[in-house]
């Protein structure tokens, strides 16, 4: 029934296949297409879960398959598979939530021209995700990395005849290799001085005792030891996937995809690899904690960064048009969250929540995209309304999904989670400042989802496509429907009474709750912040609704300074275009200045020089020797116009002649006797 | 036959399909592409002597073949950039009429 | 052993053949790129992992799309990339003269006896091939250097467009 960890190979292999089928297919066969991606990535998931199956009976070891992949001078370069309970959850999750997805595409990219492209361009990315999971070595993983990289960058300018598409493609694509810098020097530093890249390798893996105790034994420059600068380097590539604080910029953009891609990609799974490559180095990542001399923890920064984006995405979200938008700073500001769990030290509950989050924001985006379908691609929130009461299904999933995402107490699985991280950072005692920007964020993550559904769904509509929509297909509504389920349910994986998935996950056997009571005050806390979220922005928006889609925000006529800076997403890109091209541009400007004037002025002088001396020599030359050698050139003359017919100007044949040169020549030489 | 004079005769082979290729075809690119083949299967020979030879002294052959890529690496960029030339001046890079040279 | 190598060089073979009879451009030069591919293979049954692996990087990368890039800058339309067929004249005379070149190396190697050398395959190590070249080889390798950054500027200044005669090159 279980997988054992020398086949792991074969979940990403399936979408890889599937990839290969749907790139060789004729543009015409996108049914072929389309059916073997959904084919492969549920074979895929029901191999991840025969994979659960065998994690789950030893949680606590990690079962590794290694093998050389080749020999470079004086060692092997190894690479492997890697199951534990960490790989086996992730796999499920993105095998499900992509299957479903898939499905949902057929419908949603029904009447696209390049459909089969684009279920070729998903198995694609399907594949390289599941590598990056079941990679038990960081080169593997970075290759897998770069190819999910890569198949974002197709899909997210997969409308490339819009000049918008393509340039979000391009600048997602060079925001995130800014951190996969990052990425790949602290792989190349750790393989210097472990010389290894092997996650677990029965003792000698990177992240295990022996090589952990060598990291932390070395200081490096600023009095700070190695493990941390290179759990920093990591960290690097992990904030630009996953859209953290200061490389957020792209994430947003890169909504001028399809609207699956956004699910897929920019919600549930690709944004999630940088928090499940930063649980996978934990034991990298904390294993300064110990050490007391050092300015800072490298888990520390992980923290701020982490609290930093939850709150700035939150904030940005409440003043976003765009439908798409608001879900893409939720999805920042989430992705905030989870980082700021694991800079606390609980990557338990980040992975609980990465988990919670990519169903109900996969529903939330799909949900979205069953809107946008229905509307005639009408995504800006202030001309829709009114929707509840033609799209039923939608409209009830996109709620559960909103409210689990808002974390309504108990019921939905956004709740648990989101109160995990909490507890976590509430226990934290190096700094307040966590747990008090992910408390305003709760507030904040209420009221913006509150105004989108009521912005939506409510009051009446404002624009003819609005008017008109009717319900998607049930290929759209089904996926939907079970996301939904799954938002509501997963929340009992692991609430406080039962912590069945954080045991698992840290390999313990004893699952029952010791945590019931155990902060239940700052549980109350954040169910009267929730409600007070979502009071405040049904008071806004829900109780008097939109008039005209042109009629002023209320919020905006009241902060318009405050909206108009959040609205332009707090001026990063017109701040990075002051300040990263601006010197770029200096820096181009001077080197042009220099090769202009210095070395030019240089060579000028020097050429100078050597026409003088070539008008000293042409007077010398013209009246001393000039007229003995007329008379030798022009028999000169004679003889090369007499050679230069056997140059007839044809490459060819000079080529054959020197071929049959070359035959006599062997000839003579094999004929006319050895010597 | 032994191994070393079958890595020959393959190289040998090769030699001449670059040959013919450069010989029979006007489109200047093919003819690069031959020569390119004909540099390839040079190549290969340094290899095989240095593979089969009864002392092989270490590298030698493989310096030998670093260097030769190094160069067939320039000679490419070159040609190919000529062929560019080419082509701006006479709207096509047919080799038979790239003879402004003749005397 | 030697089945290994013939298969491989049936393959090359093949793929340069073939690569040099097509009419349409782009297929050649893929052709050439499995012809290439081909020949790295080659050299990695022959233990020389180092040169295989710049085999690949220099041909089947950087070469090939030096190619591709000149054949696509070099076509005015779509159907430009077929060229058309070749004289019959040259043909014959260049399969005549590769022949005549192919029959006298082949009987030279075999009619040739040659000492045959060591069974095992020599290993050499990047680390080997690294002290070879910054200390041995040090020079050539500088002078390599000089002439592939000249190569590369010679190349741009014979691609680039002559400042002079502008209104001859914008269409």
């Amino acid at each position: 029934m279980g997988l054992s960890v020398q086949n792991l190979w074969l979940i990403p292999l399936l979408p890889l296949v599937a990839a290969a089928i749907g790139a060789l297919t004729p543009r015409t066969g996108r049914t072929l297409a389309a059916g073997a991606a959904i084919l492969a990535m549920s074979f895929s998931f029901l191999l991840s879960c025969g994979a659960l199956v065998t994690a789950l009976a030893n949680p606590a070891t990690h079962a590794t398959s290694n093998f050389a992949w080749f020999d470079l001078g004086m060692g092997a370069l190894r690479l492997g598979w890697l199951l534990d309970p960490l790989t086996a959850f992730m796999c499920v999750m993105v095998t499900f939530v992509g299957t479903l997805i898939f499905i949902f595409s057929t419908g949603y990219m029904h009447e696209d021209a390049n459909a089969k492209q684009f279920f070729c361009f998903l198995s694609l990315f399907a594949s390289a995700m599941l590598g990056v999971i079941v990679a038990n070595s960081l080169l593997l993983l970075f290759v897998s990395w770069e190819l999910v990289g890569l198949a974002s960058y197709l899909l997210i300018g997969f409308w490339f005849h819009k000049p918008e598409a393509a340039g979000a493609a391009k600048k997602a694509f060079i925001t995130t290799r800014i951190g996969d810098l990052g990425l790949l020097l602290g792989m190349l530093w750790l393989y210097d001085s472990t010389g290894s890249l092997l996650f677990y390798d029965g003792g000698h893996g990177v992240l295990e005792a022996g090589a952990l105790s060598a990291l932390t034994a070395h200081t490096a420059l600023g009095g700070f030891a190695l493990s941390t600068i290179i759990g920093l380097l990591i960290f690097c590539g992990a904030v630009g996937k996953s859209g953290q604080f200061p490389l957020h910029v792209w994430l947003p953009d890169a909504m001028e995809g399809p609207t699956p891609v956004s699910a897929l990609i920019h919600a549930a799974t690709m944004v999630a690899a940088g928090v499940f490559l930063i649980a996978r180095v934990y034991p990298l990542m904390s294993a300064d904690q110990a050490l007391a001399h050092v300015p800072f923890h490298a888990l520390t920064v992980v923290a701020f960064i982490g609290a930093i984006t939850a709150l700035m995405g939150a904030l940005i979200a409440v003043a976003q048009n765009d439908i798409k938008r608001i879900l893409a700073f939720s999805t920042v500001s989430q992705l905030g969250y989870m980082m700021l769990a694991i800079g606390v030290g609980s990557w338990v509950a980040a992975i609980f929540h990465l988990l919670t989050h990519a169903f109900f924001k996969a529903l939330l985006f799909l949900g979205a995209g069953s809107v946008i379908h229905a509307a005639h691609h009408e995504q800006d929130i202030r001309s829709l309304g009114g929707l509840r009461s033609h799209m039923k299904v939608t409209f009830a999933t996109f709620a559960i999904g909103m409210m689990a995402l808002a974390g309504v107490p108990f019921l939905f699985s956004g709740f648990w989670s989101k109160e995990g991280i909490l507890h976590a950072a509430h226990e934290w005692d190096v700094s307040r400042v966590p747990l008090l920007f992910g408390l305003a964020a709760v507030v904040l993550t209420a009221f913006y989802m509150t105004r989108l559904v009521a912005e939506t769904f409510f009051g009446k509509a404002r624009s003819h496509a609005s008017e008109h929509a009717h319900e998607s297909p049930a290929s759209m509504t089904l996926p939907l429907v079970v996301l939904a389920v799954c938002a509501i349910a997963l929340g009992f994986l692991g609430t406080p009474a039962f912590p069945w998935l954080q045991a698992k996950l840290l390999g313990e056997t004893e699952v029952l709750g010791h945590s019931l009571l155990a902060g239940s005050g700052l549980m109350m806390l954040s169910v009267v912040l929730v409600a007070l979220g979502l009071g405040t922005g049904w008071a806004i928006y829900g109780r008097v609704t939109r008039e005209k889609s042109t009629s002023p925000d209320p919020l905006a006529a009241r902060f318009p300074g405050v909206i108009a800076f959040l609205g332009a997403r707090m001026k990063f890109d017109e701040l990075y275009a002051a300040t990263v091209f601006k010197l770029n541009a200096a820096t181009a400007t001077f080197a042009d200045v220099l090769d202009r004037f210095v070395w030019d002025g240089a060579v000028r002088f020097l050429a100078r020089l050597g026409e003088f001396a070539g008008v000293v020599n042409r007077e010398a030359d013209e009246d001393g020797l000039n007229a003995g050698f007329d008379a030798g050139s022009e028999s000169l003359r004679g003889t090369g116009k007499a050679y230069s017919r056997a140059q007839t100007g044809d490459a060819h044949g000079y080529l054959r002649i020197i071929a049959i040169g070359f035959v006599v020549l062997v000839l003579i030489m094999m004929l006319g006797g050895n010597r | 036959m032994t191994a070393l004079q079958l890595c020959l005769v393959f190289s040998s082979a090769l030699f001449c399909v670059g040959l013919v290729g450069a010989l029979a075809r006007s489109n200047t690119i093919l003819v690069l592409l031959g020569i390119e083949l004909m540099l390839n299967a040079a190549n290969i020979n340094f290899i095989a002597f240095w593979r089969f030879s009864p002392s092989p002294a270490p590298a030698t052959g493989v310096m030998f073949v670093i260097f030769s890529i190094a160069v067939a690496a320039a000679e490419a960029a070159v040609g190919l950039a000529l062929v560019i030339a080419v082509y701006r001046h006479q709207k096509n890079i047919r080799l038979q009429e790239a003879n402004r040279l003749k005397g | 052993m030697n089945a290994v190598l013939i298969v491989i060089a049936l393959v090359t073979l093949g793929a340069a053949a073939v690569a040099m009879t097509l009419r349409n451009l782009i297929h050649s030069a893929l052709l050439l790129i499995a012809s290439w591919a081909g020949v790295a293979a080659f050299y990695l049954w022959a233990g020389a992992e180092f040169v295989a692996f710049a085999e690949i990087l220099v041909y089947v990368g950087a070469v090939s799309m030096v190619v591709l890039f000149a054949v696509l800058l070099t076509r005015r339309s779509r159907a430009d990339l077929t060229v058309t067929p070749d004289s019959a004249g040259r043909a014959i005379s260049g399969f005549i003269a590769g022949g005549a070149v192919c029959g006298v190396l082949v009987g030279a190697i075999v009619a040739t006896p040659m000492g045959v050398g060591s069974s095992p395959t020599p290993t050499v190590t990047v680390k080997q091939i690294g002290v070879q070249l910054m200390g041995t080889h040090a020079a050539s390798l500088l002078i390599v250097g000089v002439l592939l950054t000249v190569a590369l500027l010679g190349a741009i200044v014979i691609a680039s467009a002559d400042r002079t005669d502008d209104s001859e090159d914008t269409p």
